[in-house]
């Protein structure tokens, strides 16, 4: 794609100024994209110098010298990178527009009691701004979770349990299936807790003996759960589904390893400032972790590890590793591949980094099948890259998702093409 | 995310200091210490210093390529090509490598809000009126936050800390020297302006709104800041006159009493301390600019301005600099309309002054990159900005906005020797400092272990002395 004039943006802008934007099927029956190196993030490797051609949303042949169909959009690649669309962490997209407005931000559950049931995926709102401006920077999936939040004098907090998220992708679906549970541990949540991480264990430990032993539990008015909430915790841990313990602290997260053990759980370490430093275990029971490549400062006393290393370290000791921020965010979560960029500086293979963003964090939360890798026969999940798709200076030129050609168009772009005008003109005010 | 300044060596602008010292019965002014918390910063002496061949960045809009710089007793005593070294001098072969003046963050609460982030720790507001502009940021600086070594592997050689953005005025910010000291006295940047922490929008009235106390509203914002102004304006009239009755011989002459709150506030509208007003919105920017003509005063910066976009041009006509993040948006109403071309428009603006700033311990690490997105989006929206002036956005325009570009900001004979050497073109997500020089001391080198100085928190306890787990 040929850099975007001027001209040609504004004649964008008037022609788009009324309407929506929304993702529809790409207007060609078939796009072919023509000398890329395709970074395929599966068992082809990188290929250089290759054609990918999407037909009907799906990727229909993956190769060199592939003809171009009648009527086909055919795009010179010019040897710039495509890669499986990229991942935009574990956070608020979709269930929050506006940061600090209450009203506009539905991950948090505060009702003062454990509700494992609670799915914040029902509030998932597809048309949110953060999806569009996100998209065009080539995130086509994310991980959608809700935080507890600690008590005030005037409400009841959350608990340990944050609650449900799921696989949302970025044309505005929150993928079946996909549900993971979210267990905030450490300092951060004593809040949640009583005071003391040791009683985050305690709390977890009385809940599943509940969600597996109701007849023999104590008195009713001693639960923690309620029946849908015994239900929900069951059928996470018989699926099993991810799992996802929020803890830093070396010695939390072999805590959190052992009881995860102990039942039967599938666990997934996010946050894992010190992760580094209990690596080998990690990589013997095969727990992932999700982790913020920029991360490295000892903001607690459960982070005096942090290190811009520790992305490195762990995959080195064999650790599969994906990327997301650390405080979970909706609007600007398209920095990640700046964050991956960091982690390759600070000793992460380039690869890596790519697997960090794509493939792994695919295959930890159960959607391996739809993104994370370019394979034939696929539905078209990619980005088109003006460079090194971890560069600073790098813009995503064009973006597949679930198949759909994506309009490279946003709020933000809009808002940008009205004001150039102005700046043109000189006005002041 | 706010600041406040003074201008240092200015502090005493309050006091009448005795005017007639011929007449020592003559009733002394009240007493005015005009710098009471010195710095004592001093730069170590070296032997001159000879860079070779580097690609430069000077910070005035040029690139040199294959350019030497001579340092000299901690300044620059030439920059170009093929200069000789002076008998006794560290020569270091740049290689090619790329070289710019130290990095500048105006916006920074690195010491008031250090880490690790307990509540001990909690130092940068002063929220407990919306008017404190008595509080000086250099009282709540703990040199040994961690992340003062952290910004400095990125570059950064000057920050100013300010104040937070909880009140109307929030004090008076500090410019430092990130070098590594007991004291906060030790970092202070030697005759930089204080300035003067302000801020619009939505914190101040969230904050005293939700305790239902003034303001809560924007109209209560304006309403706060004018009758501070109209006090600071009595307040200089009234010592003028003190001072004239003084000269005139009148023995009577009863002095004003003297306040710190409007000492900060007279000093802002005598531009002895550079005004940073935190401000999100265009038609806020617009509001205070007016509230500025008002009262006879300046503003150097919006910080944050999410939306100087929208009035780039009001912003280069009026020559207040706009000083923001890349691409922050959304994270509460105010900047919901923030554009990743923001930092472009600012500069493509005839005679703008665009800043890229942090308010991140995070962000201040990787300033240069910062600016990469800025520039790149920037260049796709037809705004093509060079690396050489696009530098500037972390440099000398922050140094200007700060008060201090005679002597820091750019590569030029003459200034301090605050400089970056690359391992490669920085505006790369790749780029990693090599070294860092500030006033010709080296202060961080990459190649050689421990690198950064390590903070006496970290001590014994950090990321390499921990290692593996038994």
């Amino acid at each position: 794609m040929r850099p975007v004039t001027l001209i040609a943006l504004a004649a964008l802008a008037a022609g788009l100024a009324q309407s929506p934007i929304a993702i529809e099927p790409a207007s060609a029956a078939s796009v072919l994209i023509r000398n890329a190196t395709v970074h395929t993030m599966a068992a082809r490797g990188v290929l250089a110098g290759a054609d990918v051609l999407i037909t009907d949303g799906r990727i229909a042949a993956l190769g060199d010298d592939i003809q171009a169909p009648e009527g086909a959009e055919v795009i010179d690649a010019a040897g710039r990178p495509v890669t499986p669309g990229f991942f935009g962490g574990v956070g608020h997209l979709g269930v929050e527009e506006i940061g600090l407005e209450p009203s506009e931000g539905d991950y948090a559950l505060s009702l003062g009691e454990m509700r494992p049931e609670f799915d914040v995926t029902l509030a998932f709102n597809p048309d949110s701004t953060a999806i569009g401006v996100n998209r065009i920077g080539g995130v086509t999936f994310a991980v959608l979770a809700p935080s507890a939040e600690a008590g005030s004098k005037d409400r009841p907090g959350g608990t340990v349990i944050a609650g449900q998220g799921a696989v949302v992708t970025l044309d505005g679906t929150a993928v079946p299936g996909t549900n993971a549970l979210f267990v905030d541990l450490g300092g951060e949540a004593n809040a949640l807790s009583g005071g003391s991480r040791a009683a985050q264990f305690m709390l977890l430990k009385q809940a599943f003996m509940e969600a597996r032993s109701p007849d023999e539990v104590l008195m009713h008015d001693e639960r923690l759960l309620t029946p849908l909430g015994r239900q929900a915790l069951l059928e996470l841990a018989g699926r099993p589904s991810p799992f996802v313990f929020d803890v830093d602290r070396a010695a939390d997260i072999r805590q959190a390893v052992a009881f995860a053990r102990r039942e039967k759980l599938r666990a997934v370490i996010a946050g894992g400032a010190e992760a580094w430093r209990v690596a080998g275990e990690l990589a013997a029971a095969g727990i992932p972790v999700i982790l913020d490549p920029l991360d490295n400062l000892p903001s607690s006393f459960d982070k005096v590890g942090a290190t811009l290393e520790n992305a490195a370290r762990l995959h080195q000791a064999g650790v599969t590793i994906g990327f997301s921020f650390r405080d979970p965010q909706a609007h600007n979560v398209r920095k990640l591949r700046q964050a991956a960029g960091n982690a390759v500086a600070h000793g992460l293979p380039q690869d890596a980094a790519l697997a960090a963003l794509t493939r792994n964090p695919a295959a930890i939360f159960g959607v391996a099948d739809r993104v994370g890798m370019l394979e034939v026969g696929r539905p078209a999940d990619l980005v088109l890259w003006s460079g090194d798709p971890l560069e600073v200076t790098t813009l995503a030129e064009r973006v597949f998702v679930g198949g759909h050609a994506v309009p490279m168009r946003s709020r933000q772009t809009e808002l940008r093409d009205r004001y150039l005008e102005r700046l043109r003109r000189g006005a002041a005010r | 995310m706010r600041p406040l300044i003074c201008m240092l060596g200015l502090a005493c602008a309050l006091t009448a200091c005795a005017t007639k010292p011929e007449k020592p019965d003559a009733k002394p002014a009240v007493a005015a210490v005009t710098d009471p918390y010195p710095s004592t910063y001093r730069a170590p002496q070296g032997p001159p210093i000879l860079i070779r061949s580097a690609t430069v960045l000077t910070g005035t809009g040029t690139r040199l390529d294959a350019a030497d710089l001579l340092i000299v007793d901690g300044r620059i005593s030439a920059i170009g090509p093929g200069l000789a070294a002076p008998a006794g001098a560290q020569v270091i072969d740049a290689d090619g490598r790329w070289m710019t003046p130290g990095l500048i963050d105006v916006h920074s609460h690195l010491g008031v809000y250090p880490s690790p982030g307990v509540r001990a720790h909690s130092d940068g507001n002063e929220a407990t009126g919306p008017v404190t502009a008595n509080v000086w940021a250099e009282h709540s600086v703990w040199p040994q936050d961690p992340g003062f070594a952290a910004a400095l592997a990125g570059g950064i050689t000057t920050l100013q800390v300010l104040p937070g953005s909880a009140n109307l005025i929030g004090g008076r910010s500090v410019v430092l020297k990130n070098v590594t000291a007991v004291t906060y006295q030790a970092m202070k940047f030697p005759d930089a302006p204080q300035g003067l922490k302000m801020a619009c929008g939505e914190n101040p009235k969230r904050v005293y709104g939700r305790r239902e106390q003034f303001p809560a509203t924007r109209m209560g914002n304006v309403a706060g800041y004018r009758a501070q102004w109209m006090e600071a304006q009595e307040y200089i009239r009234d010592q003028a006159l003190y001072e004239k009755k003084l000269a005139d011989g009148d023995e009577d002459a009863k002095p004003v009493k003297r306040d710190a709150r409007l000492d900060t506030l007279a000093g802002a509208l005598k531009g002895e301390i550079i005004v940073h007003q935190h401000c999100y919105r265009a038609d806020e920017m617009a509001t205070v600019l007016d509230m500025a003509s008002e009262f006879g005063y300046r503003v150097a910066a919006f910080h944050h301005a999410a939306e100087a976009y929208k009035i780039a041009n009001l912003l280069a006509e009026r020559g207040v600099c706009g000083a923001m993040w890349a691409d922050w948006w959304g994270f509460k109403m105010e900047s919901y309309d923030g554009i990743p071309e923001n930092i472009a428009f600012v500069d493509a603006a005839s005679g703008g002054c665009a800043i890229v700033h942090s308010d991140s311990e995070e962000g201040i690490q990787r300033l240069n990159q910062e600016a990469a997105k800025a520039m790149t989006h920037g260049a796709r929206a037809g705004l093509a900005i060079p690396p050489e002036r696009a530098i500037s956005w972390v440099t000398a325009n922050a140094a200007k906005a700060l008060g201090i570009l005679e002597r820091t900001g750019t590569l030029e004979p003459g200034k301090m020797a605050d400089v970056v050497l690359w391992n490669m073109n920085p505006f790369s997500v790749y780029a990693l400092a090599d070294l860092v020089l500030i006033d010709g001391a080296l202060r961080y080198d990459r190649t050689r272990p421990p690198r950064a100085p390590e903070s006496d928190f970290t001590l014994g306890q950090s990321a390499a002395a921990a290692g593996a787990l038994p």
